[in-house]
């Protein structure tokens, strides 16, 4: 047989100089779990190799040199016009090479799809919980390629030196002068010199093909390394537990899915890039300091900060001869420090509040961490807002709204809006956790209608799935902590425990473990038979710490279900 | 030859999996290279006497005398019909790929660029060729591995992040042997003297961006306006008369002359001049520095710098575009709405001689966003 004709040859060749047989037998049976939502990541890690592939073709043209020229190009509504060397060249690859353009889109749409793409997938990671022990140091990881990302990104729309980019370089410029003590100097170093000077275009080109993605390559390296050697995380189902992982192998499964997805993102970008135009500079002109056009926009992730700039009122201060400018420092520096910081925070956080220090492999589903998923929506509201505001005008115009009431709007909203998407994310859910207890009691909805020999109406229900009741199930009870203050009012409070911050915790553990009570208020009502060796695993009876039942009824009174 | 699939793997949950077969990957009378890789692998084998590696070498085409242990992976799907239905859509996909593939080199050779339609038509036809090859091969190889492969759901085990204790315990001592051994520990001056012997490499490279830029000094507080400059229609680079301006309307940009084309210069000198009815000016407008109801406005936002560029006639309202700061041009350019903290400075304008508009001196304070010295 040929397989085995090429192992024998070409695979003995190489086991002979290089004893792989052990090593690749596990890889290629290394299993991998399914979920559509484990897509996302790969859809960052795809765009960025494209990004890899278009923006190396780029550089074969582009001028990373902000000497200026007259472009006597292709372009004729340019023709005459001076421009620096950058401008120009990147109409050359538009205009002149062939399939420049598309290079340009697809890089240009990738850049963006990989932003997006790498905010689902950390929304994904948390809302599932994912970033629990072992995996908190491969969340700090992928919180530090998020800010290469968009500092990458900023630096690469800057490139064209074409005045849509010149604005942005002209707000990094104001943003960095606010920095108080050393903003001005920063921004002299930066821009060597006066703004906006000769040097910026040639210093943002190594950074962004060299610098950056190098730092982003080396993090994806060893992100993906421990993501394999920690093994995949799995979303609950039967006979998934926390001591195993469940799914395909890698050979030929995992790789001929993830080269099918390779090729589904490749495709997405190019369609995009075939039939929506991004970024087309000749419209906007090359970059002079004295010009700009209304409705400038910058690319969507930049654009919350755009949207904070946009909201701060006209704060400033002068204090012995100093001016500290609140109204761009603040915006500037607070919601990105807020959602960056508390992102890096709460993987160590969370296990503080709860006590709990076991490894976790099997996914949360956001409605049995209530409150870590209404944490999550309220960053998610606020930077919604953020962003929204980034983009008022664009809102006042098209809905017809005074565009001061916009920003009047935002200002309020960036404070109610995200308080009030943490309640509402909690009620929905502790109401989801409901509708499960629900369906595990009483079963399915069938539809029948039966009378009974008495005349009694009543309707059919049928027990849930094996499989369905496995994931209906998967919730596991929350670990107790210590009491902060011993109702016998004799023993000591545990170490940990006592003091303000003993007190804080306790109330922070109370308000992170609020669930519907499992057992629905009676017991073991399951509806349905148990015992059956998967499903008290499903229930993750702590195998390193022993769970306290008690806990499981420490919720409010008010919310047991109906039963 | 066929050991490798006959000792296909047995279920590798909980143990290290079979034998590799070294004798079957270096088959054709081969001794094992390696006698370290046939003991290596053997242990976890079997419990019994295990076969001689050059006996097995010998019988490398005789099947297998070892009981056929099950398959984790079927070999083939459960209905084969489906299974043949399946392969041809898979072949269609992967023939409409190559078709496409070659589209796209025609589409390369044939459509020329260098002109805007020619570029249109070109991103048109390499775009729509790119996107069916890898759409087409995408669709093919999902098709593949849901209706060809057949499915599986295997378990492995998983065991906890951390190291047996034994196992940290062993490297505790070896880590302690090692240290101890350096003498690192033991003698505090090599230790020192080591780290600030690294102090001031540590320093190098902060010190060697030094140059990065000149020291900003006092260079932000003025402007390249002095007096007698005329002020030129930036773009044509005419000088302007107050008669210039029929009646009022519109907002021109201005430039300093000498310097229409410095960039430096006109990131912070970029000027807007309106022309309104002398008594619509107001204070704090400074109604020195205005001729015959044209007032001249610094253009950079006090906000972030980015250009004032919008204007409302009716209103008088400046608006920067980026993060809609708006200033009252009827009163001193006072910041009406929005982040600006500050009001557009004004330039304070004459005519000269000539009866061109000029500049009487430079901006009075420093115009543009605020900053750390700025006073």
């Amino acid at each position: 047989m040929s397989v085995d004709r090429a192992l024998g040859g070409v695979g003995g060749w190489l086991d002979d100089r290089f004893r792989g047989a052990r090593g690749f037998r596990t890889l290629f049976r290394k299993i991998f779990p399914d979920h559509w939502s484990f897509l996302l990541g790969e859809i960052a890690l795809y765009s960025f190799i494209i990004l890899l592939l278009t923006g190396t073709f780029l550089t074969l043209w582009f001028q990373p040199s902000m000497t200026e020229i007259t472009y006597h190009g292709s372009y004729l509504h340019l023709d005459g016009v001076k421009m620096s060397e950058a401008y120009a060249s990147t109409l050359n690859i538009s205009f002149d090479v062939r399939g420049g353009l598309l290079m340009r889109q697809i890089h240009h749409w990738a850049a963006d799809l990989f932003v997006a793409a790498i905010l689902v997938h950390m929304l994904r990671i948390f809302f599932t919980g994912a970033f629990r022990k072992p995996r908190e140091i491969n969340w700090l990881i992928g919180l530090t390629m998020f800010t290469l990302a968009l500092i990458e990104g900023l630096f690469g729309y800057s490139l064209p030196d074409d005045l849509l980019s010149g604005a942005g370089l002209r707000i990094t410029e104001g943003v960095l002068q606010s920095i108080p003590v050393v903003g001005t100097y920063l921004a002299f170093f930066l821009f060597g010199g006066p703004y906006p000077g000769h040097d910026i275009i040639p210093r943002f080109y190594i950074l962004h093909v060299l610098v950056i993605p190098g730092l982003i390559l080396a993090l994806v390296s060893v992100h993906l390394f421990l993501m394999f050697h920690q093994k995949h995380t799995q979303m609950p189902g039967k006979g998934r537990t926390d001591q195993n992982v469940v799914g395909a192998p890698l050979y030929p499964y995992f790789l001929a899915k993830t080269g099918a997805f390779f090729f589904f993102t490749f495709a997405a970008l190019a369609i995009t890039s075939t039939f929506a135009q991004i970024n087309p500079i000749w419209l906007y002109g090359p970059y002079n300091p004295v010009g700009i056009s209304a409705g400038s926009q910058p690319d969507f992730y930049v654009g919350f900060l755009e949207g904070s700039l946009r909201m701060m009122p006209a704060w400033q201060t002068v204090i012995f001869g100093h001016t500290i400018a609140w109204n761009v420092f603040i915006p500037g520096l607070v919601p990105l420090g807020i959602i960056m910081t508390g992102a890096a925070l709460w993987p160590f956080l969370e296990p503080w509040i709860t006590g709990d220090h076991r490894e976790h492999h099997v996914c949360d589903r956001p409605r049995n961490a209530p409150t870590r998923t209404a944490i999550g929506m309220t960053a998610v509201a606020f930077y919604g807002v953020l962003w929204l505001e980034g983009a008022n005008d664009v809102i006042a115009d098209h809905f017809d709204i005074p565009l001061y009431t916009t920003t009047v709007i935002a200002r309020y909203a960036v404070f109610v809006v995200p308080i009030a998407a943490y309640i509402i994310t909690k009620r929905i859910c502790l109401g989801l956790q409901r509708k499960d207890l629900h369906l595990l009691e009483h079963g399915v909805e069938t539809g029948i209608i039966r009378q009974l020999p008495s005349g009694e109406f009543i309707e059919e229900t049928r027990p849930v799935s094996e499989d369905a009741r496995a994931v209906l199930m998967s919730r596991q009870p929350a670990l107790s902590l210590p009491p902060a203050e011993p109702d016998d009012g004799e023993n000591v409070p545990a170490p940990g425990m006592r003091g303000a911050i003993g007190k804080t915790r306790s109330r922070l553990n109370q308000i992170m473990n609020e669930s519907v009570p499992m057992d629905g208020g009676h017991g073991n009502g399951y509806g349905a038979p148990h015992g059956d060796g998967h499903d008290t695993a499903a229930l993750g009876d702590g195998h390193e710490q022993p769970v306290s039942a008690a806990v499981v009824a420490d919720g409010d009174p008010d919310e047991h279900p109906r039963s | 030859m066929s050991e490798v699939t006959a000792g296909g793997p047995p279920a590798h949950e909980g143990h290290a999996g079979p034998d590799e077969e070294p004798g079957g990957l270096t088959a054709g009378g081969q001794e094992p290279a390696d006698p370290a890789l046939s003991v290596a692998a053997v242990p976890h084998r079997v419990i019994g006497t295990p076969p001689p590696a050059a006996a097995r070498t010998m019988l490398a085409s005789e099947p297998d005398p070892q009981p056929e242990v099950q398959r984790e992976l079927p070999a083939d799907p459960p209905d084969l019909g489906r299974a043949s239905k399946a392969e041809r859509v898979v072949a269609a996909c992967f023939i409409i790929s190559m078709l496409a593939g070659i589209g796209f080199i025609v589409a390369y050779l044939a459509f020329q660029v260098h002109s805007v339609t020619g570029v249109l038509h070109s991103n048109l036809a390499l775009g729509t060729a790119m996107s069916i090859t890898f759409l087409a091969l995408a669709v093919g190889a999902t098709i593949w591995v849901r209706h060809l492969m057949p499915d599986v759901d295997l378990t492995e085990a998983r065991k906890p992040m951390a190291s047996a204790p034994a196992d940290r315990a062993a490297f505790a001592e070896t880590f302690t042997e090692g240290t101890e051994a350096s003498q690192f520990v033991k003698r505090p001056l090599v230790r020192r003297t080591l780290i600030a012997a690294t102090l001031p490499v540590a320093l190098a490279p902060v010190l060697l961006l030094r140059d990065l830029g000149p020291l900003p000094e006092k260079s932000l507080d003025h402007t390249v306006w002095r007096q007698g400059i005329r002020l030129l229609i930036y773009g044509s680079n005419r000088p302007l008369k107050p008669a210039d301006f029929a009646s009022p309307g519109s907002m021109i940009t201005v430039a300093p002359e000498g310097y229409q084309d410095n960039f430096d210069a006109l990131a912070k000198a970029a000027v807007i001049i309106i022309k309104l009815r002398p008594e619509e000016l107001q204070p704090p407008t400074v109604m020195n520095w205005t001729v015959d109801g044209i007032v001249a406005y610094s253009k950079i936002c006090t906000h972030v710098g980015c250009p004032a560029a919008l204007y409302e006639q009716t209103t008088h309202h400046i608006l920067c575009p980026c993060h809609q700061s708006t200033f009252d041009a009827a009163r001193g350019a006072q910041v009406i709405f929005g982040p600006a903290t500050r009001a557009l400075p004004q330039l304070p304008i004459t005519t000269n001689a000539q009866g061109y508009l000029i500049a009487q001196s430079d901006f009075n304070e420093p115009v543009g966003p605020s900053y750390w010295e700025r006073s």
